[in-house]
């Protein structure tokens, strides 16, 4: 399968890991990724709070540019993803901001190219491809999967399978053979649009709930499929003296782990939170 | 005067301003029938001073002061969970986006640190292209004078290569230029 990949800009700096480590699963499962050339940033939250019509335009370009590859195009950032889908469902059922939209661009836009998440992306090609390609089952890790907001909503464009308690993630991660746990906080909100304001007393208050749920269900981990839930998770966690903090995954990286990538290679080193000493543990220590 | 006259007289002076509201957002304020779902589920309710609900209501009533002069309006993250569980579909953090642009036009915006931040955010974006987390980092904390804000945690991002000391550079940063300058031309 062959695929445009918009990386959005935090996979190019605070979220590396994720990129790093999305390319190599991407490419374990026979997922080609072609980047789109030239993307721009989508806006995020900036643009949606600032004009509808600027918040439609900067993701219709690069909707536009994986029109002229003639491919679809996936986004691993929930926050790209998001935009992107809203942009995409918006412009098809308004021909009126459609054109409004291409006057701004000064290009056409066609609609074609599908937008997927990551998540979706490698759900698509199946559990049992993720079982087969698996070399080193992570059996008895147990992990609470986060999705967040921006990859189970709005429902109505997104389609999640269940927007307050999607399986996605939580299969995928069972496949290569560790234990997602049930917990209450899936698609709870962990503020990262707030973390560089000065509102940073919210974000921490909204991480330790996170925190503190995948605890008392038994996780010894968070994964995310989103570059600002995992920074967020993984910067402002306050612990107190004496305390482990959780580590925070990407779900790409310990896919990697069990496809039998070393961590370095997939960026688990850049963590705020070591990642590395629960693999140890674990028994993957050949990985770290 | 009675507190109904008061309504009256608010609803004839706030009419105009609600439907603009309506028109931005693409949502009908009426469809609201205070059930408070979105309150009882927001993330950041407890950091507001008013309930996401009381907006809807403010609006339903034609009271355009109460409606843009809180910081609700700019604490809303976004996060869909009030649309998810909406009784009756509102979108309101669509709601919120057009409160927000009309408090923008009208100089009332009560939480000047966020809206400072989504300036600095558009600014970057707009001049590369793509954003530069470092200097969006820098200008806000130079430009809301908490200068050393989360500067301890700056050396091992640098380290592990995390951020980028220069901007990237692509060359759709001049058709994004071009998307900024046409939206702007068409400003009323």
């Amino acid at each position: 399968m062959k695929i445009a990949y918009y990386p959005g800009c935090s996979l190019h700096s605070t979220g590396i890991e994720y990129d790093l480590s999305g390319r190599r699963v991407c490419q374990d499962l026979d997922i080609e990724l072609q980047e789109l050339p030239d993307w721009t940033c989508c806006g995020a939250s900036s643009a949606h709070v600032t004009d509808h019509v600027l918040a439609l335009a900067l993701p219709a370009r690069n909707l536009a540019l994986a029109d002229d590859l003639g491919l679809d195009v996936t986004a691993p950032c929930a926050a790209c993803y998001n935009r992107l889908q809203v942009t995409r469902h918006e412009l098809a059922h308004d021909p009126k901001l459609r054109q409004e939209v291409e006057e701004l661009l000064g290009r056409p836009y066609t609609g074609r190219a599908a937008v997927r998440s990551l998540v979706d992306l490698v759900a698509s090609v199946g559990e049992e491809a993720v079982r087969q390609r698996t070399r080193r089952p992570l059996r008895g890790l147990k992990v609470a999967a986060y999705y967040g907001c921006l990859l189970v909503r709005p429902a109505g464009i997104l389609q999640p399978d269940d927007p307050e308690n999607p399986q996605g993630l939580d299969r995928i991660l069972a496949a290569a053979g560790a234990e997602p746990v049930e917990w209450p906080f899936k698609t709870e909100c962990c503020g990262a649009s707030f973390a560089l304001t000065d509102h940073t007393e919210v974000v921490t208050r909204l991480v330790a709930q996170l925190v503190d749920g995948a605890q008392a269900a038994g996780a010894e981990a968070i994964v995310t499929a989103c570059p600002l839930c995992h920074s967020n998770l993984d910067m402002r966690q306050e612990t107190a003296p004496g305390a482990t903090p959780l580590p925070v995954y990407y779900f790409t990286e310990l896919l990697g782990i069990a496809f039998g990538h070393s961590a370095a290679e997939l960026g688990i080193g850049k963590h705020s939170i070591d990642g590395t000493q629960l693999l140890a543990q674990h028994g993957w220590s050949q990985a770290v | 005067m009675s507190a109904a006259t008061e309504l009256t007289r608010a609803w004839a002076n706030g009419a105009g301003f609600v439907r603009e509201v309506e028109r931005l957002s693409g949502q009908k304020v009426a469809s609201c029938y205070q059930c408070g779902k979105c309150t009882a589920g927001c993330p950041m309710a407890a950091d507001m001073d008013v309930a996401p609900r009381q907006i809807l209501r403010f609006l339903q009533l034609g009271l355009q002061e109460e409606a843009l002069n809180n910081s609700t309006i700019w604490l809303c993250a976004s996060c869909m969970t009030c649309v998810a569980r909406c009784p009756r579909e509102v979108d309101l953090p669509r709601i919120m986006d057009a409160l927000r642009q009309i408090a923008v036009r009208r100089g009332r915006v009560k939480e000047r640190r966020v809206y400072l931040f989504h300036r600095l955010f558009l600014a970057g974006v707009r001049r590369g292209g793509r954003l530069d987390e470092l200097r969006l980092v820098l200008g806000y904390n130079l430009r809301s004078g908490q200068l050393f804000k989360d500067a301890a945690k700056a050396p091992a991002l640098f380290l592990k290569g995390k951020i980028r000391v220069l901007p990237e550079k692509t060359s759709g940063a001049a058709e994004v230029q071009q998307i900024f300058a046409r939206w702007e031309a068409r400003k009323p």
